[in-house]
């Protein structure tokens, strides 16, 4: 895939130079970095057969591992949805000392590795940790449980929700909001009829880009959940352990189905930005 | 507490209680959730003392670990910025067909976990992978061996600077680069005098991104580098290692210094957005 510079219909008309470098370096790169070995999964799935591939992704195993990963990705996505339109807003509308660094937080499990992350938060709600010293005795257990592999996939995508609606909020044009007050419209009326419509595409942005991160996430979530087959094994964990055992078509099968629901998701997301863009323009 | 965009007379004013309320929610579920693991990270690290700390760190494997993880970043950062630039140059200053397709291909590392990546390239440079038998015949080891690692961590880290620089050079438009080129200047002397004044600070916020992905990368590292202990282990496999071996106090030792690194990306990102 180390395409050429394409002949390309580039404008009659360039002023400025350095097309077909720039175009070249940036293809060849693309090329054998990303699409050749991408190209290499989706050629060993065509070797699989559609045959055998359905019987790997029914396996019981597989089954229940991409059946966690989906339902913890979903309890993260909830939290992380809740939790970044509150940051979102609280960090827009109001003034409060310490906020700046409120805000730099959020961009700090984006930052810090994942295997970090897994760390610090297994320790934490280990039976001798901050957390689960509290929590234990009240018979909550969440390392090597379902909500420790939710609580790893929450924390590594905290961000994304709060970064994709923090701008649409911020050029939200009052006059709107004022006609509501005007016409006498109640402030949770006002909130539910006026901002949610006009921030909802971000958030939807925000909501998909972080379940994507939740699926895929595996550093975190391979210290905290104790990765006990059919109960907290995740589905990218499984590939690995195929791959251990030299199982490649099982690896590769399971594989291309996170890929696909990758590519899925990436594409509803574009298409979500676009919307969310419309509304980011009529603000200013 | 006033509104933050003061908006106009006839906005609604916010209600003291729900605004109290609010930021106490916010500001206290961030100690929770941020604050204290951070927090533990660096009491784990230390709590046995300074001493116990540095032997921890200055284990040969964990110092082993710690010099492949830099060399990794080395090698990788440098070309994802050349490459970021490049990207940047084309999408942002030529119109072409494929434009669109060309993004989102360069986006998919951004959404496709970091275990498919590292898949990907077993299928590809593996024993039994598509160039297998070839690097075989020519002696070439990529997998289980630097070049494996570093190439995955490009894989992953590849979109980070084109993502900071692109949007500022759209934003930016292309006038002071026509002007500089209709005066005279060489290609080279417009980015060098005009484009990249421009985008210095998108392009270093970029490069600590990218940096602290390709020093903190973890899944797709752990397909190829098969973990070799002193060989082939980067610092967060190293810390996995310790964790499993139930060395709890080596392994945040060695999480503490990657923590040091998350903290400067943020400091340098509010820093950059006051300079903005």
């Amino acid at each position: 895939m180390t395409a050429i510079a394409p002949a390309a219909p580039v404008r009659a008309k360039r002023v400025l130079p350095g097309f077909g470098l720039t175009m070249g370096v940036t293809l060849t790169y693309v090329g054998v970095i990303v699409l050749l070995p991408v190209i290499a999964l989706v050629l060993k799935g065509a070797e699989i057969g559609p045959e055998r591939f359905v019987q790997i992704i029914t396996a019981p195993r597989t089954r229940a591992a991409l059946q966690l990963t989906l339902v913890a990705a979903t309890m993260a996505t909830i939290f992380n949805a809740l939790y970044g339109l509150l940051m979102a807003w609280v960090l827009v509308r109001y003034d409060f000392p310490g906020k700046r660094l409120l805000d730099a937080l959020m961009d700090v499990p984006f930052a810090l590795p994942t295997a970090v992350a897994g760390l610090a938060l297994t320790a934490l709600f280990a039976g001798n940790g901050w957390y689960g010293a509290l929590l234990q005795p009240l018979g909550i257990e969440v390392v090597y449980t379902i909500w420790g592999v939710a609580l790893a996939m929450s924390f590594t995508s905290i961000p994304f929700v709060v970064r994709s609606v923090q701008p649409v909020l911020e050029d939200l044009d009052p006059q709107y909001e004022e006609a509501a007050v005007t016409l006498g419209a109640h402030r949770w009326t006002i909130f539910y009829r006026v901002i949610l419509p006009a921030i909802l595409p971000a958030w939807l942005v925000g909501i998909t880009l972080s379940f994507a991160r939740s699926l895929g996430e595996f550093g975190a979530v391979v210290f905290i959940a104790g990765n006990l087959p059919m109960k907290t094994e995740i589905a990218s964990l499984l590939a690995f352990i195929r791959l251990e055992e030299y199982d490649y078509n099982g690896a590769a099968a399971i594989a291309l189905v996170l890929l696909f629901i990758a590519l899925v998701l990436l594409v509803a997301s574009n298409l979500l930005q676009a919307r969310a863009m419309r509304y980011k323009g009529k603000g200013a | 507490m006033r509104p933050a965009a003061a908006p106009g007379a006839l906005a609604p004013r916010p209600d003291q209680r729900v605004a109290k309320a609010l930021i106490a929610a916010a500001v206290l579920l961030t100690i929770a959730v941020l604050v204290v693991p951070l927090a533990y990270i660096f009491h784990r690290a230390f709590a046995q003392g300074f001493q116990v700390f540095a032997a921890n760190i200055l284990e040969p494997n964990t110092l082993h670990a710690i010099a492949l993880t830099a060399l990794v970043a080395l090698l990788t950062v440098p070309v994802n910025i050349a490459f970021g630039i490049a990207a940047a140059w084309a999408i942002a200053r030529f119109r072409f067909r494929g434009r669109k397709a060309l993004l989102t291909l360069i986006e998919i590392p951004f959404s496709i976990s970091p275990i498919i990546a590292g898949i990907c390239y077993l299928l590809l440079y593996g024993r039994q992978g598509l160039l297998g038998s070839w690097l075989l015949a020519h002696d070439i080891q990529i997998l289980f061996a630097l070049p494996g690692i570093v190439m995955v961590t490009m894989f992953v880290t590849s979109p980070f600077v084109l993502r900071e620089v692109l949007p500022l050079m759209q934003a930016q438009g292309s006038e002071q680069e026509q002007a500089a080129v209709t005066l005279g200047a060489s290609g080279w002397q417009v980015f060098r005098r005009v484009t990249l004044p421009n985008i210095r600070w998108a392009l270093l916020y970029g490069a600590v991104l990218c940096t602290a992905r390709a020093v903190g990368e973890f899944g797709g590292v752990s397909v190829v580098s098969g973990s070799i202990r002193g060989q082939t282990n980067t610092l967060p496999l190293q810390i996995e290692l310790l964790f499993n071996d139930l060395n709890i106090a080596g392994a945040f030792a060695a999480a503490s210094t990657l923590t040091v690194i998350a903290l400067v990306v943020m400091v340098l990102k509010t820093a950059m957005e006051a300079r903005r």
